[in-house]
Parts: structure tokens; C-alpha cells; sequence
């Protein structure tokens, strides 16, 4: 994982709540066996027409948003299926924050396993973002976003922030823990399925 | 302290925790499957890494196998790709796998409990949100993504930020239990609650309509807990629960002794907190349709389409999403849910294709023909319900009135194989999600419950099951 520092870049308004993951991937694309050049796919039924001709309407073709690394939206994004396909298709096509007043669990777990950061705040600074069209600032490291009129804090509980500061490979972590988890699993009575 | 059942079970698996972090928690069992696993192993390969355990873990094909016959070869050659990538995997770390041509195949959800690898007070994962289902047996389930699913393979544990308990109580008898089912039970729920009702906590059902509902008719509420948002569902385990592990493939040795530490320990102490608590009236309970694009967005049969300003209650954004959602279902308000004619009729999926299911809406079926309008189709949760029911003659009573009876998959409830919707088509669905083009692209999802999609597919619009003639 990439260490995570700091991202400046226009934002990208999407006003829409319970956007859920069907909609960020559709399952005809999970079918792929590696992480890589899910971008492409990402929206894909809103981002396209039906004759695969790109979506004027849609917000992210607008190409004033092209290079947009930030994601605004609303509650309860990433709802539904648990494929981390949604994060590998918004981390390829160049989202690397997304912000919203609330995120569903599963997905929200998975954006920080992947180093997508993804910042919760209130519906009423929410609303404001939606409306900037401009640049910002998001600094992990200060829990900070700098707008050009505001300077916004965010909460993130330590253990997160450290990993993506540090672009920590969880697994060889827990393997420090070796000790404990056989400790563990001498005093475990459940039976083996083999 | 007195502590919820979700406390005792976190409780009783926290391996080490991180001080203000999240808690390594250990995994009983670790179900996969072809879609959201083969990123993991190569994970594994890239770090030579080994799986901890794989006699804890177990795998099955599922999501995009076809259900025509199985004696043909896949022809959609990517799905083909990931399912013998699945083999291989399975077969390069030693994992257990029932796949396509097993008789234990089946949706993973549905096979767990079926081969008594799901038990009370354990842990369960599986990359698949709907992984939720299992709490039923009074078990701490939950989906997880791939890192996740990566991360159990290589640790057997996961870290995990301590969830909330959240308290739902149903109370009282329903008046037409055949006709208000286990699916209208949920339904009602997640329409009072909304589909972030849930977020970060773990429902815990309650009171005497869950007890009387049998094991099943259980796995079907907790399946559904995701779609409130909740990371897992969980219902206290009881002799119905005892009774259906007792026996299968993968039941332990000591169950009996199992068992009497479950019925000592197993439940919420009375007096222990809950950080949420709603409450809702059986007798209130009618039979439900989905007439938007989130499992939210449901009335009673007996209703009309809501006007989105109604359904919203002075939130704007919740009012532009049923404008949308109207709009993509091709509804317009005011007009009544039986008036609603359906092109197709799917009864499957980890929500509700166990075999009760297929009995329930067979009463609805028996000695009638689908409408001539309606292609409706069975696909059985497992190889195992399907041989069940078919020892029963249920197929019989299906194919005699013309549903298609097919092999086992979750099939059309994502369309990750040939069973999909065509561009507006209309689906009554016992499936668990109706979101824009879950069942095909342009698709329009109606969720129901498995008799209430049994008297569609007769009739060909929705009808309220409680009218119908049933054998």
C-alpha cells in the first residue's frame, strides 16, 4: 500500500445518497481475477449510454472534473454488495479521498485496506463542498481540508491514520501477534471441517 | 457485567486489542468463493504466504455458475476463468472445496448450515455481505472484503472496530403466518428503519414472532440485516436451532455436550444494554412489495406507489432519490401495487431458496399455470434442497405449471450468469436487493416473498397472497 500524505485537487460534486456498490461496479466486471483496471468500469451503467457512448449528463464526464482526486457525495455511500471492486474501480480511474456524511461498514473497511481515504462530516459542511467547484486541500497527517475560505478538521481514529500514513502491510502486522493467536487457539474447542 | 449475546460472542474471540483501536478478533470459519477470493490468494502467492488454516475454511462456486445443465461446459469464458482459478487455489493451499458437480454445491450461505459448519457462538466470514444469514443460528457472521478475506486466509483473525448492539423486537402473532412471512418481517423492518438504520451495529432479533419462526424463516431476517445497513444479524439459539445442526456432515463429535454450554450461555442476559432498540408489531405486518431502487422503498401490497414528497418526509435528498427511482422503475405514484404487471418471476437466492421456501410458494403453484405473459424460474439454494425437493415431488408441482426448475446458484439475484433481466423488464424477485440493474442492466426489481412471488407468476401482477386459493 502507498504511504498517504496530502491531496490537492478540484472536487468532485456527486449529489446522491445510498449510492450503492452495484452502481459503482456492476457485476458483469467481477468477474476479473486480479485488483487492477477496474477504473474503466467504475459508474459504468450512469458514466455510459446504452450504445457505450459516454453520458454527457453524468458528473464525472463534465471534463472540468478529469483529474479530480476528490469524491464528495452523501450518506450511506457504498451500500450493499461487499466487493472491494468499488474501491480498486474508484482508486483506478483517480479518486483518492472520498468525503460523505456516512459510509456503510463493509465498504468504509475497505477503502482503508486499500489506502483510500475516506472522511466522514457533517451533512451541513457536506453541503458546502458539494457547492465549491474548486480546489482543496486534504492533509491526513493534520486531519485538516483547507478550502479558500475554511479550514475543515476531520476525526479518524489513530490506528487507520497510522497505516495509511506508514502504507502498512496489515498481515505482516498481525503476524507480530503469532504468540497470541496460537495462545488462542490451544484453549479453542472448535472442530476442524477436514 | 450483564452482557448482550453479540458481547458474549466478541468477547470470547478478542485475541489482542490495540490501545483506542480496533480489536484482532479470531475466525471459527472462513467460507469463500470465486468472485471475491481470487485477488486474495494472489496476494498470498506474492508474499509466500500460507493459509493458517484451511481445515477451518471452505469453499464453493456460487455466484456466476450457470444453472442450465451441469454436464455442459461454462460458456461465458471469463466466469469459466475465475471458477477454475477458484480450483486451483483450493487445491494449491488445501482447502475443501464443494464445487460445481458436488452434491454439497450451493450458495454459501445456504450450504453452511446445511452441512453444519455454522454454529452457535462461533465466527464466521465469507467475502460476501449476505454472509450476515448465519446469525440466525446465533452466531457472530459477517461479510468482508478481499483484503479482508486475505488477511483471514494468512491470520485466521481480523481487526475489527467493536460493534454496536442494536435491539429489534417483534412481538405478537401474525394473523395469516403462511401469507406474512419471514421476508415481509424484514421488509417492514428495513422500510421503518431505512437502509443506514443499521450502520455499525449488529441487530440482535427479539421476541416471541422470531421465536416462533423456525430456522429458515430466521436465516431469512438475518439475511436481510445488511440491507439496514448492519454489518451482521443474530437471534438467540434455541431447540429448533439445536435440532437442525444435530446430524449434518460437519456437526462436531461433542455436540451434545456443545449444546448444553449453548443453552446455558448462549443468550442476552436480562438486564444488559443495547445501544439502539425499535419495536414493531407482528399484527401491523402485511405481505410487502419493493416499488423503488433500495430495499427501503417498499409498501403493503394493499397500498399504492407512494408520490415521492410523502415517501420523504420533508428530506429533499430522499425525495430525489424515489423521483429516480420512479422514474427507472417506470412507476407512477398513486397507482396500486396490484396493478402492477411482472415479465418475470425469480424464486431463488441466499435470502429464500431453502426448501421451505420452495414448499411454501409450491402450495400457491399446485395444480395452476403461470400466466402466459410470465417467465418465471426455481433455482434451488443448494444441491442439497434441490434433491430434497425433488424427493418431495415439489419440482413436479413447478414444472407442471410451467416454472423453469433449475440447477443451484445465486442466479439471477446479481446476474453474474446467463440469468438476467432484459432492458425493462419487470421481476417479481425473493431475492434481497432491487438496486438499478442488480438482475440486468435496465432491469426493474420488485422484492417479495417467495408465495407472494409465487402468486405473481400465476397471475401476473402482484396480488395480495392472502386472497389466493391455496393447496
Amino acid at each position: 500500500m502507498e504511504k498517504f500524505h496530502k491531496v490537492k485537487s478540484i472536487v468532485t460534486p456527486f449529489d446522491k445518497v445510498n449510492v450503492d456498490t452495484d452502481q459503482i461496479v456492476p457485476k458483469q466486471f467481477l468477474k476479473l481475477i486480479q485488483k487492477t483496471g477496474f477504473g474503466k468500469y467504475l459508474f459504468y451503467n450512469w458514466r455510459f449510454n446504452k450504445n457505450e457512448t459516454l453520458n454527457q449528463d453524468f458528473i464525472l464526464n463534465d471534463p472540468k472534473y478529469k483529474n479530480s482526486k476528490i469524491l464528495v457525495t452523501r450518506d450511506n455511500f457504498g451500500c450493499g454488495s461487499s466487493r472491494e471492486h468499488a474501491v480498486w474501480a474508484l482508486q483506478d480511474y483517480g479518486f483518492s479521498v472520498i468525503i460523505a456524511p456516512s459510509f456503510a461498514d463493509i465498504f468504509y473497511s475497505n477503502c482503508f485496506k486499500n489506502g483510500l481515504l475516506a472522511i466522514i462530516l457533517d451533512s451541513e459542511t457536506v453541503d458546502r463542498l458539494l457547492q465549491i467547484h474548486k480546489e482543496i486541500e486534504v492533509d491526513l497527517n493534520t486531519q485538516t481540508i483547507k478550502t479558500d475560505t475554511e479550514v475543515i478538521s476531520f476525526q479518524i481514529d489513530d490506528y487507520k491514520k497510522h497505516n495509511l500514513l506508514e502504507g502498512l502491510d496489515e498481515i505482516a502486522m498481525t503476524l507480530k501477534y503469532e504468540d497470541k493467536i496460537s495462545e488462542y487457539e490451544k484453549k479453542s474447542t472448535l472442530s476442524s471441517l477436514l | 457485567m450483564p452482557k448482550t449475546l453479540f458481547e458474549k460472542i466478541w468477547d470470547s474471540h478478542v485475541v489482542a486489542e490495540e490501545k483506542n483501536g480496533p480489536s484482532l478478533l479470531y475466525i471459527d470459519r472462513h467460507l469463500v468463493h470465486e468472485v471475491t477470493s481470487p485477488q486474495a490468494f494472489e496476494g498470498l502467492r506474492l508474499n509466500k504466504r500460507k493459509v493458517r488454516r484451511p481445515d477451518l475454511t471452505i469453499a464453493t462456486e456460487d455466484h456466476n455458475v450457470p444453472t442450465s445443465d451441469r454436464s455442459l461446459p461454462i460458456v461465458d469464458q471469463i466466469s469459466s476463468i475465475q471458477i477454475k482459478t477458484l480450483e486451483k487455489n483450493c487445491k494449491d493451499f488445501g482447502i475443501q472445496l464443494f464445487g460445481i458437480g458436488s452434491p454439497n454445491q450451493g450458495i454459501v450461505h445456504v450450504i453452511g448450515p446445511q452441512l453444519g459448519i455454522t454454529l452457535p457462538g462461533s465466527t464466521i466470514v465469507c467475502g460476501d455481505s449476505h454472509t450476515s444469514t448465519q446469525g440466525a443460528f446465533g452466531a457472530l457472521a459477517f461479510g468482508i472484503g478481499t483484503s479482508e478475506v486475505e488477511h483471514v486466509l494468512a491470520t485466521q483473525t481480523l481487526w475489527m472496530e467493536k460493534l454496536k448492539p442494536f435491539e429489534i423486537k417483534v412481538e405478537g402473532k401474525r394473523k395469516n403466518p403462511f401469507a406474512v412471512t419471514a421476508k415481509d418481517i424484514i421488509l417492514s423492518i428495513i422500510k421503518r428503519i431505512g437502509t443506514a438504520g443499521g450502520t455499525g451495529t449488529v441487530i440482535e432479533y427479539r421476541g416471541q414472532t422470531i421465536s416462533d419462526l423456525t430456522v429458515e424463516q430466521r436465516m431469512t431476517v438475518c439475511n436481510m440485516s445488511i440491507e439496514a445497513g448492519a454489518r451482521a444479524g443474530l437471534i438467540a439459539p434455541d431447540e429448533k436451532t439445536f435440532d437442525y445442526i444435530r446430524g449434518k456432515k460437519f456437526t462436531p463429535k461433542n455436540f451434545e455436550d456443545l449444546v448444553d454450554d449453548w443453552r446455558e450461555n448462549l443468550k442476552t442476559d436480562s438486564n444488559a444494554r443495547f445501544d439502539k432498540t425499535f419495536s414493531l408489531d407482528a399484527k401491523e405486518i402485511a405481505p410487502q412489495v419493493s416499488w423503488g431502487t433500495n430495499p427501503a422503498m417498499v409498501s403493503d401490497v394493499t397500498e399504492r406507489i407512494p408520490f415521492p414528497e410523502d415517501f420523504a418526509k420533508d428530506d429533499l435528498n430522499q425525495k430525489n432519490a424515489a423521483e429516480k427511482a420512479l422514474q427507472y422503475m417506470d412507476l407512477k405514484p398513486g397507482t396500486p401495487i396490484t396493478d402492477i404487471y411482472v415479465d418475470r418471476v425469480f424464486i431463488g437466492s441466499c435470502t429464500n431458496a431453502r426448501l421451505e421456501d420452495l414448499i411454501e410458494s409450491s402450495k400457491v403453484v399446485k395444480g395452476k399455470k403461470v400466466s402466459p405473459k410470465v417467465r418465471a424460474m426455481v433455482v434451488p439454494g443448494s444441491q442439497m434442497v434441490k434433491k430434497q425437493a425433488e424427493e418431495m415431488g415439489i419440482d413436479k408441482i413447478f414444472k407442471d405449471a410451467n416454472f423453469e426448475w433449475r440447477e443451484s446458484g445465486c442466479s439471477m439475484c446479481l446476474g453474474m450468469n446467463p440469468d438476467i433481466l432484459g432492458p425493462g423488464e419487470r421481476c417479481a424477485s425473493t431475492s434481497n436487493r432491487n438496486f438499478e440493474g442488480r438482475q440486468g442492466v435496465g432491469g426493474r426489481t420488485h422484492l417479495v416473498s417467495p408465495v407472494m412471488a409465487a402468486a405473481a407468476a400465476i397471475k401476473g401482477h402482484f396480488v395480495d397472497v392472502r386472497e389466493m386459493d391455496v393447496n
